[in-house]
């Protein structure tokens, strides 16, 4: 076997790295462009299913501009900051609504800054309504999803949830149809106009939705995941309602 | 091709499999098995990785220093698998998030290092390239063997495709019910202990007295 002198090993290392570092860098930056891609088509997916509508990956974008008609970024007093008609493709505002991160501007908000969140408008079978984005945090790793409610900002339409490491057979369960299912007609304010969200408890009664069995924490994170979300646009609710 | 090259590639999927014989990324067979589809592109992804790496190995064996063959061994797989991870996040975005974890688990798959460090130092590029196939196929033949049974006894289909009529089903009024066990990790195991039973019992050479 030959022998390698200490210096040789050394430059032989540095090369090495520097050259793989390289490659890699350069396919991320030419690739970027296509997952960026992938990702929003996945995001308009979720928007779709929300109010029922099972799009293809390819068909996606144009069932888009099919059912959605709006994108609103709202602040805290309910006052419309950003509006994006995805019809002719036209911006007020600063950021289009849909390209708001939902997380960051969730931790910007605890600290305390004036952040917009986005509200999503749709027209499906000539009935108007609203799909609100949701993120929130489950057992292991976030969880996120939409819920769509009708022109009353009241009523449930439908609701989607994703996760990025529930326990597959528990938590993870909250992806499935049959979680997410029993949230359709629901109402996310009660019969005097008092917010309650949709709470996801054990035995549930009314106006509830039934938790998973054995997957209790992820089935409460949904809970508060809506009631927190869902709790910022209040102000904007009562100026649309009254 | 010679009759030497070829045994590169047949050897791995009967008598040197490197699953049913040398007992090698075993864990990955049980992760991603559940349905044919992820298990089509974990095999072909641990192909292009074993086979690439392989080359790239032998073509630098005669430079690389001993003391340090290891690390650089592990630095060429690292960046096979980034490479194979971004081009899966861009192409078939759907199938790399089924993956998720097990693409980058690759690096950590025994089979590569394991024959960067058997064959692709001490052989040629060529010979070191069909070595690389014939290990992936060996290794996605089982994955695809073990999906097969699991997709379809534990979702009735294949590839996503319905196999078992829907009329079957007790929902459906019918008698089937799919066995929620296949999908399971547990039932891959299984089913690697009964092709490796199946196996030594048609090669009597790999019996261990």
């Amino acid at each position: 076997m030959k022998n390698f002198s200490n210096k040789y090993i050394f430059i032989y290392a540095t090369v090495l790295v520097v050259i793989v570092a390289a490659v890699l860098s350069s396919t991320a930056v030419v690739l970027k462009p296509y997952q960026t891609k992938n990702i929003e088509t996945e995001k308009i997916q979720n928007l779709l299913a929300a109010v029922n509508i099972e799009a293809s990956f390819d068909e996606a974008e144009d069932m888009y501009k099919k059912y959605f008609k709006e994108e609103l970024a709202i602040n805290k007093n309910g006052e419309v900051v950003s509006r994006y008609d995805i019809a002719t493709d036209k911006l007020e505002g600063d950021i289009r609504p849909f390209a708001i991160d939902v997380k960051k501007h969730q931790a910007m908000l605890k600290s305390g800054e004036d952040v917009a969140f986005p509200l999503y408008i749709y027209e499906k079978d000539g009935q108007k309504g609203y799909v609100v984005p949701l993120q929130g945090s489950g057992l292991w790793d976030d969880i996120w999803g939409n819920i769509a409610l009708a022109s009353d900002f009241n009523t449930v339409i439908g609701v989607n949830f994703d996760h990025a490491g529930e326990t597959p057979g528990l938590g993870a369960e909250i992806a499935t149809k049959g979680f997410q299912e029993p949230f359709i007609g629901k109402h996310i304010y009660d019969a005097n106009g008092n917010f309650t969200s949709v709470p996801v408890k054990k035995n549930a009664t009314g106006n509830e939705v039934d938790a998973i069995s054995g997957g209790t924490i992820t089935s409460t994170a949904v809970s508060d995941m809506l009631y927190n979300d869902l709790n910022f646009y209040q102000n904007y609710r009562n100026k649309i309602v009254e | 091709m010679s009759a030497k090259n070829l045994k590169l590639i047949k050897n791995p999927l009967s008598k040197e499999n490197p699953i049913t014989v040398q007992v090698l990324g075993i864990c990955s067979a049980l992760a991603v098995t559940a349905q044919v589809k992820p298990a089509l592109v974990m095999a072909i992804s641990v192909i292009v990785v074993v086979a690439l790496s392989n080359v790239i190995i032998s073509l630098m064996r005669n430079t690389i220093p001993p003391r340090i063959r290891i690390i650089v061994q592990l630095l060429v797989v690292a960046m096979m698998v980034i490479l194979v991870d971004q081009f899966l996040k861009a192409f078939v975005y759907d199938v790399s998030k089924q993956l998720s974890v097990f693409v980058g688990l690759i690096i950590t798959n025994c089979i590569v290092m394991g024959r960067l460090e058997a064959f692709a130092m001490q052989n040629k590029p060529w010979e070191s390239f069909l070595d690389g196939i014939g290990n992936g196929l060996g290794y996605g033949l089982i994955l695809v063997i073990v999906a097969f049974f699991r997709e379809l006894f534990g979702s009735g289909t294949l590839l996503g495709f319905q196999i078992i009529p829907e009329s079957w089903y007790a929902a459906n009024g019918g008698f089937y019910y799919n066995n929620g066990f296949f999908i399971l990790p547990p039932m891959a195991l299984i089913i690697v202990g009964v092709i490796i039973w199946i196996h030594r019992s048609r090669n009597k050479d790999l019996c261990e007295n």
